[in-house]
């Protein structure tokens, strides 16, 4: 029988599956940190290995889906580009000469650089962080150090987006404000690639499509989201902001206007002082209580604050002064009913056919009014007034960086806000929400610390470093007016540069302009590349040395990373991080949180696994430093460290203010109280036990109109969101611009400099509008014809994923994507390579032809291109020779305009341009090597670094019967 | 298609030696050949070092070896397992007709039958190996009425070209043999370019278009591909030669293969003797250089499906 | 046994739904079956020279990019490709040791890696670039529609899905019977018009995908003559003159 079973066996094999195999022994929840969306995951272990990463379906963010990035976390983990061992350099910056070095020594060597410096001029400390989901703690930490010289990378990224919209709304796009997918029917989104909140973005488009819903995508490329859109724009860079403003332009004239929701909610009707070259021109005409006033239809004055008062939209009033004031709303018509923003007169700039403008401006105002929803909810408003519907008009906007990189953002971002209030769409159902913990109040607080009063040899300042100034006395200048801050943050620079301006610290600190520094501390900021302008400029500024001493110029740099990145190398110290399986951590309502409209949310990591080598989590060598130096915040009045259990213990007992911690779910000694409440020592284990995240389902009653809606005003203040359960007006009218405004046009005591009266004078406009970015304006256009862009794609972040084996197969080199019919004008085939230059450089790149983008317009994928020598990759790698950076033809300067080079930024936030480049594109010689130039020279690595294996083998757990070896 | 240097010699030895060997199994008994049995020896010898060489080389070409014994069950349903059969099952009437003609002298009666059994098994064991190309629809450079007879034919001729010399080596002035060799290059020239013809001529009916069920839009192109470095699909399938390469190719397989060949035989079956005998060795080593570079090319040149999907238009 | 099963009254023929109406081309599911299968029936699924040039490892789905038409009215389509368990697999039947085999309870095609002897034949008879060759164990190895997970009795009945379905964020990937006419997929895949990708080879592909919805780009009729209408000039200040808010 055995032998004819064999037989069989061999003619007609089969195989028994196991269709139930063991897949772990054990389930840990956290959350991951591949991008900043925050999706809660649950990390499969087997014989204490990642068997599988997935997404952790309660979870209020992702609701059980992951993306590419987020399920290859094995990698991650497994990349041999991980620190080891803190390291001391020995060899000269660059040379990746260090000597490895034990903990103690290291966190010695960091207080004896830092103590000095806190003794005698704490501002000499730069304390910078790039992966800044920890600023609530890192931006505490400076102010306890008492240095001003603090910033998370905002500054580069989207303080455009943030700043329009808190000044305006008390919220945001980017992740703190959503469409309301669930009852939205038409959606336009601006400059949205594969951004933050990408997972619910993804969920939601999928929804929208189900449902029948319009999605428009405005972006001058055609891939990802804008590939699904139901219609593609395939704008200009630079010019949605005119885009917008025509769309406003139509509605007026349309009068497709939600005048009810203005009158309600927004400062249409207060009234503005109309007196040219008196020092108030401009600013609200206000009683003498301070309350704004409004036209009543008689003609007399009230209180713009007063329930019930009618007012009147246009028309002039007399101010008991006898100066003439008119309503907010009379300005934003006037301003946009001008034929200079109708359809035909901004087609060709914006590159969108005046039909197409004028249709979708009817789409919009069509499913805003006559689609519009309500709701069978009751609920009562600010003044104690009770509605039995809530009624919305279901049109809503998102934007991202494609908005925000320009030095025209913040005044694109306003624009879009001022459409999103006309249609009466803000917190509105089917329009935009808020995500908890907003809204703030607008315009919001708290301003800057750091002033030039508050630094003082070991005093810590009264406050973070950063915050929204309202008007020139806000700014941390000193007394000739002179930026105080290393960034030049919050100065006549960059007046609300509310996330300060990362990008330029390097340049100012190598310059000694305004003054030198001692001490660059980074975390996670890969300033020595991909997130610099002008990067070889940049690593020659970090090893540029003082001719006369021979020191460097920017005498220390201490670092914090994982992964051996290009700024490794520059570092003096450097203290390896964990990896973000490794750690606690928390997502905090004080930070970039994970709230949701439909309640606060927030979130913890905790480690799943221990890491192997010596490294520790950034966050405990920061409490750890702040400890030994005696910082206020870190030490109790006896001196001891405040938190000895590190950053879990600093989560759950740190109070910002009273009852109001890092983590906001079950606070209180029972766990008892959500968002204000005692410190619980067990919070961790509840957070962990719920699936490492907290969620508070608002009451249906205060889902919408938060603005205005007093349970949850009032709701908001029992949880520490906001201090008042005071309504926050929406602002058409931005008036601390006016303020700036007003200064540079020589009101005040506080006046900006000569160089800066016009640009002030100019851009602080309380209304949008738009201009042309500034480098298109300076450069020759013809010489430099065509607009250069950067997109994020989906499978990775910035440059956190070169080092994961799975993904750098997908995308190992990048390529300048040029729209086809321009390529063929230009005689390039499909893949050749090209000169790529703009004003300040060029750069040797491959290039690929397409058809969906804008015909104007080439772009490439963000952050692939890497420097030979880092992330542990193999010389000849090919982010290394056919991986480019748009970087090296950015510049952190404009062209000088009558002597003086200001900065590549928006004139309001000293947000980088990044997208404002303009380039010319030249083929190469025949014969030319295809490598990508520049090449920067091969940085050094630590010696200590794993082994590069030739094959993975990537397997959990040994119980897999060997396969006949 | 990736030219793998293990199959190319094995589909032209294994040719070359079944046809020898087909040859050899009909030719003897039907007493075309010399009947010496160090002629039988050799010839054989030659024809299973051929066959067998070729068998073994192939099974390099596998990603385990030695698991090949298992090739040989499927052959309900796979042509590589017939193939694999059917050459193994050439070998039993081979040896019995090898040991009644090397050791008992003899062509005729049994022996003779088992020749022809090994002729025909042989001429099987050919046509499977053209099979297990033909069969592959997603290559339409091979899925064709083209490729058997091709296989056949340059089998054929290469067996034919190994023969007419052993034959010299015993009977220095053959008329048959040289003959038949002389027409059946001739025969398998035309055939190969008939066959170049129709692959420079025709593409697959598939398309990107049907690839991607895209279309009704325009032309679809590729974007981007799955990965910026290459995958096993694209080592294994996504071979291309530049256009000028083939070409050239094509005429120096043209002329090492056939023309050479054919004039170098005809040349022998004019002078015959010592002279014959080298210049039909001269047709086999030419035949032999001319026949490895169209089989690199009969890879090189076939084009799959699956590249629709990495950017080609057309396969 | 790679003759094929003969078909079953009620044949159960499992199988995915891949919508390229939705599709964004994020690459979730090419990760996710990489790390679940890595550690899975079939895994490991290595990478050769993982941190070099020229770096490629085994994968079982990939997402190809295309752009279909030129102008007005082209698109960027995003393609996400992986085994479609045929009914007519080729793969199947030029397999010569049986290694390759199609299951006659549910039409799943599985490699059965300890007879597989890596001729490769099989990636050669598969026109959708479906079998990969692991160079490092030398055999095949190819998507196994997650064997391992929709009968795992370890696993809640909701997660009895291949990793690439439960990773998918747009919901553009659908897994069931596609042998059953009144099932979820069988449904979506009649109200969407899916299709087979080259159905002209006859390899019957159970996979369907769904094309992307025509008419996307072009707004409607209404909408268009409601917008030609607005058009008009005057002093549209005086309109608001008599308009008032009430806070």
């Amino acid at each position: 029988m055995n032998f004819i079973s064999h037989v069989r066996d061999y003619f007609s094999p089969s195989e028994i599956v196991d269709t139930s195999p063991r897949i772990s022994d054990e389930v840990k929840c956290t959350t991951c940190y591949m991008c900043a969306c925050r999706c809660g995951i649950k990390v499969h272990l087997r014989d204490g290995a990642i068997r599988y990463i997935e997404g952790n379906r309660d979870h209020p963010v992702n609701r059980g889906v992951i993306c590419a990035k987020g399920a290859s976390g094995i990698m991650q983990q497994a990349s041999p580009a991980k620190l080891k061992q803190p390291l001391r350099r020995v060899g000269e910056r660059g040379s990746g000469e260090f000597r490895e070095i034990e903990w103690d020594e290291a966190l010695a060597t960091a207080v004896e650089w830092l103590s000095p410096i806190r003794a005698t001029d704490p501002k000499k400390l730069a304390f910078f962080t790039g992966r800044d989901q920890s600023q609530s703690l890192t931006g505490y930490w400076a102010a306890q150090f008492g240095t001003p010289n603090f910033a998370a990378h905002g500054g580069f990224c989207s303080v455009n987006m943030a700043a329009a919209g808190m000044y305006t709304l008390g919220g945001s796009f980017w992740e703190f404000g959503e469409p309301d997918w669930a009852h939205t029917r038409f959606l336009m989104m601006f400059g949205v690639a594969e951004d933050h909140d990408s997972n619910p973005i993804k969920i939601a488009l999928s929804g929208l499509r189900q449902r029948g819903a319009k999605f428009v995508s405005v972006n001058p490329v055609r891939t990802g989201y804008s590939a699904i859109a139901d219609e593609w724009i395939g704008i200009r860079p630079g010019t949605d902001g005119l885009f917008v403003l025509s769309l406003v332009h139509e509605l007026l004239k349309a009068e497709k206007v939600d005048v009810d929701y203005l009158g309600r909610y927004t400062n249409a009707a207060w009234l503005v002082v109309q007196s040219p070259d008196a020092p108030d021109d401009g600013l609200f005409a206000r009683d003498e209580a301070g309350a704004p006033l409004v036209l009543e239809p008689s003609g007399s004055l009230a209180s713009g604050m007063t329930a019930g008062v009618a007012a009147r939209l246009v028309g002039d009033a007399a101010l008991p002064d006898g100066r003439r004031a008119v309503p907010v709303f009379q300005l934003v018509a006037e301003r946009y009913l001008d034929p200079g923003y109708a359809p035909e007169a901004v087609a060709d700039t914006c590159g969108i056919p005046a039909a197409t403008i004028r249709r979708l401006a009817t789409e919009m105002a069509d499913a805003a009014f006559e689609g519009e929803i309500e709701l069978a909810v009751p609920w009562t408003d600010w003044a104690g007034r009770r509605h039995e519907t809530m009624r919305g008009r279901p049109v809503s906007l998102h934007a991202m960086r494609g908005i925000s990189a320009h030095s025209n953002g913040f005044q694109t971002c306003r624009a879009l806000h001022l459409l999103q209030i006309l249609l009466g769409t803000i917190d509105a159902p089917g329009g935009w929400r808020y995500k908890s913990p907003h809204p703030k109040p607008a315009p919001p607080g708290p301003k800057p610390a750091g002033t030039p009063q508050q630094v003082a040899p070991g005093k810590p300042l009264p406050g973070i470093p950063l915050g929204y100034p309202l008007s020139p006395e806000d700014l941390v200048i000193d007394a000739e007016g002179k930026p105080f801050r290393i960034d030049k943050a919050f100065s006549w620079d960059a007046p609300i540069a509310a996330h300060g301006m990362m990008h330029m610290v390097i340049q100012n600190a190598w310059k000694g302009d305004p003054y030198p520094i001692d001490t660059l501390f980074m975390y996670m900021a890969n300033m020595a590349w991909n997130s610099a302008m002008n990067t070889a400029e940049t690593v020659r500024m970090l090893t540029d040395k003082d001719p006369v001493s021979g020191d460097y110029r920017i005498p220390r740099i201490v670092y914090s990373d994982t992964y051996n990145s290009e700024m490794v190398a520059y570092a003096d110290l450097v203290l390896p991080d964990t990896t973000y399986l490794e750690r606690w951590d928390c997502i905090s309502l004080l930070d970039r949180p994970i709230g949701s409209p439909d309640g606060p949310a927030d979130s913890i990591r905790q480690p799943v696994l221990a890491p192997d080598r010596d490294v520790r989590p950034f966050q405990d060598v920061l409490i750890e430093i702040g400890a030994r130096l005696g910082l206020p915040g870190f030490v109790t009045p006896d001196g001891e460290p405040r938190y000895p259990g590190g950053y879990p213990d600093y989560i759950v007992n740190h109070e910002r203010r009273p009852g109001v911690g890092p983590l906001a779910g079950w606070r209180g000694a029972e766990g008892e109280n959500a968002g204000r409440g005692a410190p619980n020592p067990h919070q961790l284990e509840h957070y962990v036990a719920n699936g490492c995240f907290w969620k508070h389902e608002l009451p249906e009653a205060q889902l919408y109109f938060k603005h205005a809606n007093k349970a949850y005003l009032e709701t908001a203040v029992t949880m520490g969101l906001i201090d008042k359960p005071e309504a926050i007006v929406l602002q058409l009218y931005v008036e601390p611009l006016q303020r700036f405004r007003l200064a540079g046009q020589g009101h005040g005591s506080i006046l900006p400099p000569e160089t800066h009266r016009e640009r002030i004078a100019t851009y602080f406009d309380p209304l949008p509008f738009w201009y042309m970015p500034f480098e298109e304006a300076r450069i020759d256009r013809g010489t430099f014809p065509l607009h250069a862009l950067t997109q994020r794609p989906m499978q990775m972040y910035h440059s956190w994923h070169s080092q994961n084996a799975w993904l750098r197969q997908i995308l190992g080199n990048n390529r300048l994507f040029v729209n086809r019919a321009l390529g063929r004008s230009l005689g390039l085939e499909e893949e050749d390579w090209v000169w790529l230059s703009s004003h300040h450089g060029r750069i040797r790149v491959p290039t690929k032809l397409m058809d969906g983008v804008n015909s104007n317009t080439v772009w490439t994928w963000n952050a692939i291109g890497k420097r030979t020598g880092a992330w542990n990759l193999e010389p000849g790698s090919p982010e290394f020779r056919k991986g480019f950076l748009l970087n090296h033809l950015i510049s952190e300067l404009l062209p000088p305009d009558g002597g003086y080079s200001h900065a590549n930024a928006d004139p309001i936030t000293g947000q980088a341009a990044w997208y404002d480049l303009r380039v010319r594109i030249d083929r190469v010689a025949q014969g030319e090597t295809e490598i990508i130039a520049p090449l920067l020279k091969t940085v050094g690595h630590p010696a200590g670094l794993s082994r590069r294996p030739g094959i993975l083998r990537y397997f959990a757990g040994r119980d897999r019967e060997e396969v006949g070896q | 298609m990736h030219p793998a240097f293990s199959i190319i010699f094995f589909t032209t030895a294994s040719g070359a030696g079944f046809a020898l060997l087909a040859l050899l199994g009909l030719g003897a008994p039907l007493a075309l050949l010399p009947a010496s049995s160090s002629f039988g020896f050799t010839a054989l010898a030659v024809a299973i070092v051929l066959a067998a060489g070729g068998l073994a080389s192939s099974a390099f070409h596998l990603g385990r070896p030695e698991r090949a014994w298992r090739a040989f069950s499927q052959w309900r349903s796979s042509w590589l397992s017939r193939e694999g059969v059917l050459s193994v099952l050439t070998f039993l009437p081979t040896a019995a007709f090898g040991v009644g003609w090397v050791l008992f002298g003899t062509t005729g009666g049994l022996v003779g039958l088992c020749g022809i059994f090994a002729a025909g098994l042989a001429t099987a064991t050919i046509y499977c190996t053209g099979m297990i190309y033909a069969s592959l629809k997603p290559i339409h450079q091979w899925h064709n009425s083209w490729v058997v007879p091709n296989y056949f034919a340059l089998g054929l001729m290469s067996g034919f070209l190994v023969l007419d010399f052993l034959v010299r080596l015993w009977a220095p002035h053959p008329i048959g043999v040289p003959l038949l060799t002389f027409l059946v290059v001739l025969a398998a020239w035309w055939s190969k370019e008939r066959y170049w013809r129709f692959i420079d001529t025709t593409s697959a009916r598939s398309t990107a278009e049907s690839a991607t069920l895209l279309g009704t839009r325009g032309k679809v192109r590729l974007f981007e591909s799955p990965h910026t470095e290459e995958n096993y699909l694209l080592k294994e399938m996504g071979f291309r030669v530049a256009r000028q390469h083939r070409l050239r190719l094509r005429r120096i397989a043209r002329l090492a293969a056939f023309v050479l060949p054919a004039l170098l035989t005809f040349l022998g079956l004019l002078f015959g003797g010592g002279f014959g005998g080298i210049t039909a060795g001269l047709a086999v080593v030419s035949a032999a250089l001319g026949l490895v570079i169209e089989r690199w090319l009969f890879f090189a040149e076939a084009k799959h499906t699956v590249t629709l999907y990495y950017g080609a238009e057309a396969v | 046994m790679t003759s094929l099963p003969e078909s079953r009254p009620h044949q159960k023929k499992l199988g995915l739904v891949i919508d390229l109406d939705i599709c964004v081309g994020c690459h979730a599911c090419a990760t996710a079956c990489k790390e679940w299968n890595a550690s899975g029936h079939m895994g490991p699924l290595p990478d050769f020279n993982p941190y070099g040039d020229g770096a490629w490892g085994v994968w079982f789905n990939r997402i190809h990019s295309f752009e279909e038409g030129e102008g007005e009215g082209a698109r960027t389509i995003h393609f996400p490709k992986s085994c479609l368990h045929c009914e007519e697999p080729a793969c199947v039947t030029v397999c010569p040791t049986g290694a390759s085999y199609k299951r006659a309870e549910d039409g799943i095609v599985l490699v059965n890696e300890s007879i597989c002897i890596g001729c490769k034949l099989c990636s050669w008879a598969c026109p959708y670039g479906a079998r990969e060759f692991d160079a490092d164990e030398g055999v095949m190895k190819k998507c196994t529609l997650c064997i391992d997970r929709i009968y795992n009795e370890n696993l809640t009945p909701e997660d009895r899905k291949p990793a690439c379905v439960m990773v998918c964020p747009v919901n553009a990937r659908h897994f069931g019977d596609l042998g059953d006419p009144d099932s979820d997929v069988s449904e979506l895949v009649a109200r969407r018009s899916g299709g087979d990708l080259m159905p002209e080879l006859g390899y019957k592909p159970i996979n369907k995908y769904l094309p992307p919805r025509s008419g996307r780009m072009a707004p409607s009729a209404a909408a268009v003559a409601a917008s030609a209408k607005a058009a008009s000039t005057g002093d549209k200040l005086l309109r608001w003159v008599d308009r008032l808010l009430s806070r």
